[in-house]
């Protein structure tokens, strides 16, 4: 029924075609982009060339084709999405439901931290909490250099289960009082076994649709931090949607519109798409939604 | 009431103290000193040390800072050794004009979009509203901003041979004194930015607020003792709806702020955020504190003022 709920959401069914034709394209990088990362479309002079047929989107500063980096920087993004995503859901779940489910000051202290992280601007914490992780020496052998796209992923798992663990607690609040955890507890399970076999599968729903939007704010967070300069260098030679979203501030004014509406534009539908699919999840999984589609 | 007045200070002095220790450790405020005085003198260095509240240990460090925050012994910044309060101020004062700007065009044209779209659930209106703030939410300020500077800075002049929108700053450089033509002219582009994310999400909060109120069973009342549509949409189902709105507008606080951060730097526009990222960027702390502060306040404001508007409108809420 889930199931039908969804592909009745005709956005969220495209959106996922959408998503697939660009995972397809960069799995296959080695295919579909046409030259290396570094590579230039040929020799100079080959800056800021307008689309044409060797650069179909145009190329860079230094004679980049903008299509191939393209492939390579969504392929970064995605990686950063992902991961960060499943490290702040798992992490967001555990004590989101721990919270729910043991209530009292545990409970009180993780909801007033969350709260405060949550009330404050994201991108100051970000770069504040960026700098400071990075400049503890003894963390640096497990979350990596301050630009390495592990440095990243582990920063937005910081940051992304807080949403979570709310979203996880006030499920896991509702569901506690229901019948069948109550049997289950009446038959002696421990709080653990009823975690794992009763409140988190139910919880199935709105898990899946925080992880949708975490991907999306990992995605649109690192641009964020990329666009202004404090991003991942993703090792010698890669780059990232971010960097390339980033490099268009210094081709606005130039006129080199390129350089700025197609990185623009992959970011906006990998959002967009994500969104809608998350929109369609909670719709398919959230039996009170059935009227309105 | 009073208690949660009372409580707000304690957690300013506690949310200060993480984000001295924070700024302490992230920025290093004494290798940036040095970095950008080379040769200053190890007693300046230690002057910068004791105005700052720099000591080693950082308890009795923030302290130090707080006192002298506290009787207004504001230190100098260290680029430029400038007076921070003057910076600060204008900063304020800029992102205050440009931030009620965005959110004066942004709640209104959000919550009459929402309306619009709620009174015909399902309908054509509705998923055209719905599907356009969903766009809006997925944007992130700084591609609509860069969209909205090519499209003014470098092809609006080249099509029509003039400049609409100004794409940087306040005045145009050399501009003195104050013009409120030009200052608005300025604040076009920026506030629509900032707008775009508002009404989207005031759009949906509108949207989903009102369809609860409009299905509830006092709705259901009010119409069967045959007042009109028109008074119960307004008297009893709009001011409903707008409770739950409210909370989330003053709770929303952090996330204009981080919007106004990216839209301000693009559009090199003199606010609090270009003046965050500046200072962030040197590492300097005495600037960097006295924001932080003046944020942290705000957030806990508006977050009082979320409780007591949702306590006064909904009298069914009672705060203790």
């Amino acid at each position: 029924m889930a199931y039908d709920r969804f592909v009745s959401h005709r956005a969220a069914v495209a959106s996922v075609f959408v998503l697939a034709i660009l995972v397809l394209f960069v799995a296959l990088s080695p295919l579909t982009a046409r030259y290396g990362v570094n590579e230039s479309v040929q020799a100079p002079p080959n800056s800021f060339l307008p689309p044409r047929a060797n650069a179909w989107l145009g190329t860079d500063d230094i004679g980049r084709d903008l299509y191939s980096r393209l492939i390579y920087g969504v392929r970064v993004s995605l990686v950063i999405g992902l991961f960060s995503a499943i490290i702040s859901v798992t992490i967001g779940c555990l004590v989101g439901a721990v919270a729910g489910f043991r209530g009292g000051r545990f409970d009180d202290i993780i909801m007033r931290v969350t709260d405060l992280f949550l009330a404050f601007p994201f991108l100051v914490t970000l770069l504040v909490m960026r700098n400071m992780l990075g400049a503890i020496g003894w963390l640096r052998p497990i979350i990596g250099e301050l630009s390495s796209v592990r440095f990243i992923i582990v920063l937005f798992a910081i940051f992304g289960w807080m949403g979570v663990a709310r979203i996880v607690r006030g499920q896991v609040l509702a569901l506690k009082e229901r019948e069948f955890i109550e049997a289950a507890r009446a038959v002696g399970a421990t709080r653990w076994y009823i975690v794992r076999k009763h409140l988190l599968p139910n919880s199935v729903g709105p898990i899946m649709v925080a992880l949708t939007f975490s991907v999306v704010s990992a995605i649109i967070g690192e641009s964020t931090l990329a666009f202004f300069g404090y991003g991942p260098q993703a090792g010698a030679g890669a780059t990232s949607l971010g960097i390339l979203v980033g490099q268009a501030k210094g081709a606005v004014n130039t006129g080199f519109w390129w350089l700025a509406v197609f990185p623009c534009l992959v970011l906006v539908t990998i959002a967009l798409a994500i969104n809608f699919i998350g929109d369609a999840l909670r719709d398919a999984t959230d039996p009170r939604m059935q009227k309105d589609s | 009431m009073i208690r949660r007045l009372a409580w707000s200070v304690p957690t300013l002095l506690f949310v200060t103290f993480l984000v001295y220790i924070a700024l302490r450790i992230g920025t290093n405020p004494v290798e940036s000193y040095k970095r950008i005085n080379p040769r200053a003198t190890p007693a300046k260095i230690q002057q910068y040390i004791d105005v700052n509240g720099l000591d080693p240990n950082y308890v009795r460090g923030y302290f130090r800072w707080l006192v002298n925050f506290v009787t207004l012994d504001w230190p100098r910044s260290i680029k430029g050794s400038r007076e921070v309060w003057p910076q600060l101020k204008d900063a304020l004062a800029n992102t205050l004009r440009l931030g009620s700007a965005a959110v004066v065009v942004g709640v209104s044209f959000g919550l009459l979009l929402g309306v619009y779209a709620a009174l015909q659930p399902g309908g054509r209106r509705d998923i055209s509203v719905n599907t356009a703030a969903f766009v809006g939410i997925s944007i992130p300020p700084y591609v609509s901003a860069i969209i909205l500077q090519l499209v003014f800075a470098v092809y609006w002049s080249r099509w029509f041979g003039s400049t609409l929108f100004p794409t940087s700053g306040v005045y145009p450089p050399g501009q003195e004194g104050f013009n409120l033509g030009l200052m608005a002219k300025h604040m076009v582009l920026p506030t629509v930015v900032v707008a775009i994310q508002i009404i989207a999400v005031y759009a949906r909060y509108m949207r989903s607020s009102l369809l609860d109120v409009l299905s509830s069973e006092y709705m259901r009342t009010a119409r069967s003792k045959g007042i009109s549509e028109r008074r119960v949409l307004f008297k009893h189902g709009l001011r409903n709806a707008l409770i739950p709105v409210v909370t989330i507008a003053a709770l929303d606080v952090g996330s204009i702020v981080g919007g106004l951060i990216i839209t301000e730097n693009i559009f090199s526009y003199p606010g609090m955020g270009k003046y965050f990222l500046a200072a962030f960027g040197e590492g300097d702390f005495p600037l960097l504190m006295p924001w932080m502060v003046i944020i942290v306040t705000s957030v806990l404001v508006f977050n009082l003022i979320a409780d007591i508007s949702y306590a006064w409108l909904d009298p069914r809420i009672r705060l203790d």
